[in-house]
Formats: C-alpha cells, structure tokens, sequence
C-alpha cells in the first residue's frame, strides 16, 4: 500500500476514536461547569443562610427570654421549712441598634395572696441608652448599684443558700428604685455610676430600719430623691474593688419631723485568683435628726468576709464570717454575728446545688441550709 | 409651689440626654489588620472549612449550641493558623481574632464588642491569659481562665471560643 493511502486509511479508522474523545472533552468541560455552577449556588445559599442567622437583626429582633430561681431547705432551731423562694423571669429586646429595654419579674416564695407569705415584684424594667460604646443611660426601675449581690444575685454567682445578711439588712438587697442611672465606662478598668432615684421611707414605727423602708416603686413617695454614686474598678483579671455613696434629703419622706436625711457608703473587694476566692463588705448608713439617735437607729453598719477555696470546676467551699446592726448608734443593741461554712456544685456552669451549717449569735438560727438554683 | 431640689434637676437633665444616642458597637481591631499582624504583615489567601456531619457535631458540643454558620473561614501558613469567630454572650455576637501556632494559643484579640455588659473582657489583662493554652483531655482548656466580675457569659464565650479555634486548628493541620 501506498503511503499516502495508508495515511488516509489510519485517519478514517481513528476518525471514530477522535470523535470519541472531542466528545468526553466537551462532557467533561460541561461536568466541570455544572460543578462550578452548583459550587457558586452552594456558596451563595450557605453566605444567605449565615447572613440571616449572623446579623444583629436576627439577635435583636425578638424578645429574649431568661432568668433563675431556687429552693431552699432550712432545718434550724427555730424550726424546719422548704421553699421555692424565688421563680424569676427575664424580658430583654434590643428595640434599636442603641436602645434596649430589660425586665426582670419575680415570684416569691411560690405563691401569692392574702393568705400567703410570697409576693410578685417587678424587681427590674429599664430602658438603656447606648449614648456611645462607652456611655449608657437607664431609665426606668433598676437595680441600685451598691454591693456586690445587689446586681448580682443569680444563685449560680454567690456560696451559700442565703444572700450574706448584711447585704440583705444593710445594703438592703434586692434593692431597686425608679428613676435615671448614667453609667460611664473609663479605661484601665474604671467605670462609674451616677443615678437619681426614688429614695427609701423609713418609720418610727419600724425603728428607721433601712430594709422596712423600701418602697419599690409602688406608688412610692416622692418627696425625697436620692443620688448614688459609684467607683468601680475591675483592671485585672478576679478583681473588683468598688465604692459606693447614696445620699438621701429626707429618709421619711417628710412623714417623720423627728427624723432627717441619710448616708449610706459602702465599699467591696472580690478577689480571685485561681482556685483561692475572697469577697468583703462593709456598709454604713447615717441617719439624721432625734427620731433615729434616741432608738440607735442613727448607725446602721455591717461587714463581712468570704474565702473561698474552688479546686475543681464544679465543686467550690467557702466560710463566711458576718455582723451587722441596726441600731449601732449609742443608744442602740449589740450586733448580730453570723458565722456559715459549706459547698457549692455546679453539675453545669448554671446549676448550683448548696449545702452549709450556719451559727448565729443571739437566736435559734442555727442549723443546717441546703439549696438549689439555676440560671437561665 | 416650692422650686426643685438637685436632685431633681439632675434628673431631668439624665432624662433629657438619650437625644444624642451614639454607637452601641465596638471596632477594638479592624479584621484585616489582625490578620496582618498575625502573619507579619503577610496574611496568607483565606481558606474554608465547612462544619458538616461529624465535625458539625463537636463544634457544637464545643459551643454547647449549633453553629450559626455553616463554614469558617480561616488563615494557615504552615503550623500558624487565624481564627475569626463570633459567639453570643448573652445578646449580641462578639467577633475575637484568634491565632493559633503548633497547637497553643498565641494571641486572642476582641476585635468588635456588642454586648451591653462584660465589655472588660476586651483589655489585655484578660486575654493575655490564653495565651499558650492548649486542648487537654475532653476539649477542655489546660489551664484556669480567672474571671471577671459582672462580665460572665462574655468571659464564658471567649472561653468557648478558643477551645474551638484549638479545635479547628487541629482539624486543619493535621
């Protein structure tokens, strides 16, 4: 065979066999566009879904549900009792990108009414702010900042079953007031806390003390102001140290010609460093005028202090150490003293479960306290 | 009728100031400049991981919740590795810049801060220390991370966060 024949002959066999390979090219070419084409639809779904499920609207657009509770079991000398004591529910929404209203509603003591011992208190509902990243403005019911438990008071964040004593008789806590709170966030770790609020109404009836005299925002008198103010510092890791003054024209409200204004200052440090805890307290209220002096109720001062050993996560022991009095001025009592020792668990990070023994001088409170709370 | 005492007009001037509402977020770090400084002013192109099946299952044991996104992005050169994540404390999605090297932490940043508190979390004395902090047993942190008063669930989401950039880092590397 000629050569030029046999080049044509081996063309035409290898006709069939280039077409056959024109045409993979050409499918595969189509494969690899399909595929990048379903990659782009997969990578523009995917950046729509986390769009959605990522921007501040999605977290900000619906109202947010939380809060805590606990139940506490005493077995004192005074007697044995158990009680859900507190059933507490949160409502927060961000109603701008700087505006957001928060609310916390309580349940005391698991039911309320004439016969019963339990309460509903709107204990916080405020309107924040944000004036800038550093600034905000409260306006509403809030949490008076003073104490260490008085703002915060989830039972997964404190030992013990109780709130210390001289939080509860001094400061006292659960406090709150309406009115209007400027909160100043500084560098280094300093913020600060002016506010202007409804102010406490204390009685002869009651021997002016501070914790009778809280009005809770229930129609409370207004005759009398207060401001507070607040130092706080919190510069280093398990540090707090913070101030607070609260000055008041009238602790009656005018009712009481006997009585005048008051001061209370209080002033604590929580410090933690790894496994080892402490936290003090002491407070102080002033009381004018001869009403409060001639029943000592003109100084009405406590302390305590707190250490702390956690040596695992979930376990935590501690021994506190407590006196107050309120009626510490010269014509006044001897001071209560209070000493607890126990342990906490935390089975998750927000669930607690307390025990602890406590002895407290002068009364039938001793005894055993066991507790548990969450938080949601 | 009696004019008002100070603390009153104190009061209405509190009252009066949410005219000027500013910014509720918080730009500490812009992104591009992290990555920057994480790779010596030389970041490498970003690369994706996509969180599906198993590995979507320990990210979420990891947050204690399912991951919002479906992918992450990240930047690897060699045993160096830049995280850019986000995780709610209690409202808002903080965003922290993280950088990972042979397993350890070398550096956490807050790079924009929403929340209305724990914004404390964002200073150095805190993140400062994470640093050279590894996954032990059970994805947990080597070491005790102290807290911040007040500032919980930021310092509980930051916490969350470098387990997972650890994690990912692991995942990415081997």
């Amino acid at each position: 065979m000629k050569p030029r024949l046999r080049s044509l002959v081996t063309a035409l066999a290898l006709l069939p066999l280039t077409a056959l390979a024109n045409g993979e090219e050409k499918r595969l070419e189509r494969l690899e566009a399909q595929n990048r084409e379903l990659n782009e639809r997969l990578e523009a779904l995917a950046s729509m879904l986390e769009e959605e499920a990522g921007s501040p609207m999605h977290h900000s657009g619906g109202v947010i549900v939380g809060g805590y509770g606990s139940m506490k079991y005493t077995n004192l000398e005074s007697g044995k009792k158990l009680d859900f004591h507190r059933f507490v529910l949160y409502f927060g929404k961000r109603i701008s990108e700087r505006v957001r209203f928060e609310s916390e509603l309580e349940l005391e003591h698991a039911m309320a009414g004439a016969s019963y011992s339990g309460a509903v208190e709107l204990e916080q509902a405020y309107l924040a702010f944000d004036l800038d990243a550093d600034t905000t403005l409260y306006t509403g019911l809030f949490l008076i900042p003073a104490g260490i438990v008085n703002e915060t008071h989830e039972p997964t964040t404190f030992y013990s079953v109780y709130r210390p004593k001289v939080e509860k008789y001094i400061i006292p806590t659960t406090w709150w007031e309406g009115g209007a709170m400027l909160n100043r966030r500084l560098s280094g770790g300093w913020s600060v806390d002016v506010a202007v609020h409804s102010g406490l109404e204390t009685s002869a009836g009651s021997d002016y003390k501070i914790r009778s005299g809280r009005q809770r925002v229930s129609s409370a008198l207004a005759d009398s102001l207060a401001t507070t103010g607040r130092l706080k510092w919190t510069g280093m890791p398990g540090v707090e140290l913070a101030a607070t003054v609260l000055r008041q024209g009238d602790i009656t409200q005018g009712q009481d010609p006997q009585a005048g204004g008051a001061t209370l200052w209080s002033a604590h440090a929580i410090l933690q460093r790894g496994p080892f805890g402490v936290r003090a307290l002491i407070a102080e209220w002033r009381l004018d005028g001869d009403g409060p002096k001639a029943v000592g109720a003109d100084r009405q001062r406590g302390w305590y202090v707190e250490p702390a050993l956690r040596p695992w996560e979930k376990w935590g022991f501690f021994v506190r150490y407590e006196t107050w009095n309120n009626k510490a001025g010269d014509n006044g009592g001897e001071d209560t003293r209070q000493g607890n020792i126990g342990v906490n668990f935390w089975p998750h990070p927000d669930v607690v479960f307390k025990a602890e023994y406590q002895k407290q001088s002068g009364s039938d409170d001793d005894g055993v306290l066991l507790g548990m709370g969450y938080r949601l | 009728m009696s004019p008002l005492p100070l603390p009153s007009w104190i009061l209405a001037l509190l009252l009066l100031s949410p005219m000027g509402v500013g910014a509720a977020e918080q730009v500490f770090l812009e992104p591009g400049r992290f990555l920057r400084q994480a790779f010596d002013g030389d970041p490498p192109p970003p690369k994706v991981l996509w969180l599906t099946g198993e590995r979507r299952k320990q990210v979420s044991r990891i947050l204690g919740h399912p991951p919002p996104k479906l992918r992450v992005r990240y930047w690897l050169r060699g045993q160096r590795s830049a995280w850019i994540l986000e995780e709610i404390g209690k409202e808002r999605p903080i965003t922290v810049g993280i950088v990972i090297e042979d397993d350890r932490v070398v550096e956490v940043r807050v790079l924009v801060y929403r929340e209305s508190r724990g914004h404390e979390v964002r200073h150095p004395f805190f993140t400062r220390q994470f640093e050279g902090a590894r996954l032990k047993q059970g994805d947990k942190l080597d070491r005790r991370i102290d807290g911040i008063s007040g500032a919980t669930l930021s310092v509980r989401a930051l916490k969350r966060l470098v387990r997972l950039a650890l994690w990912l880092h692991r995942e990415v590397s081997r």
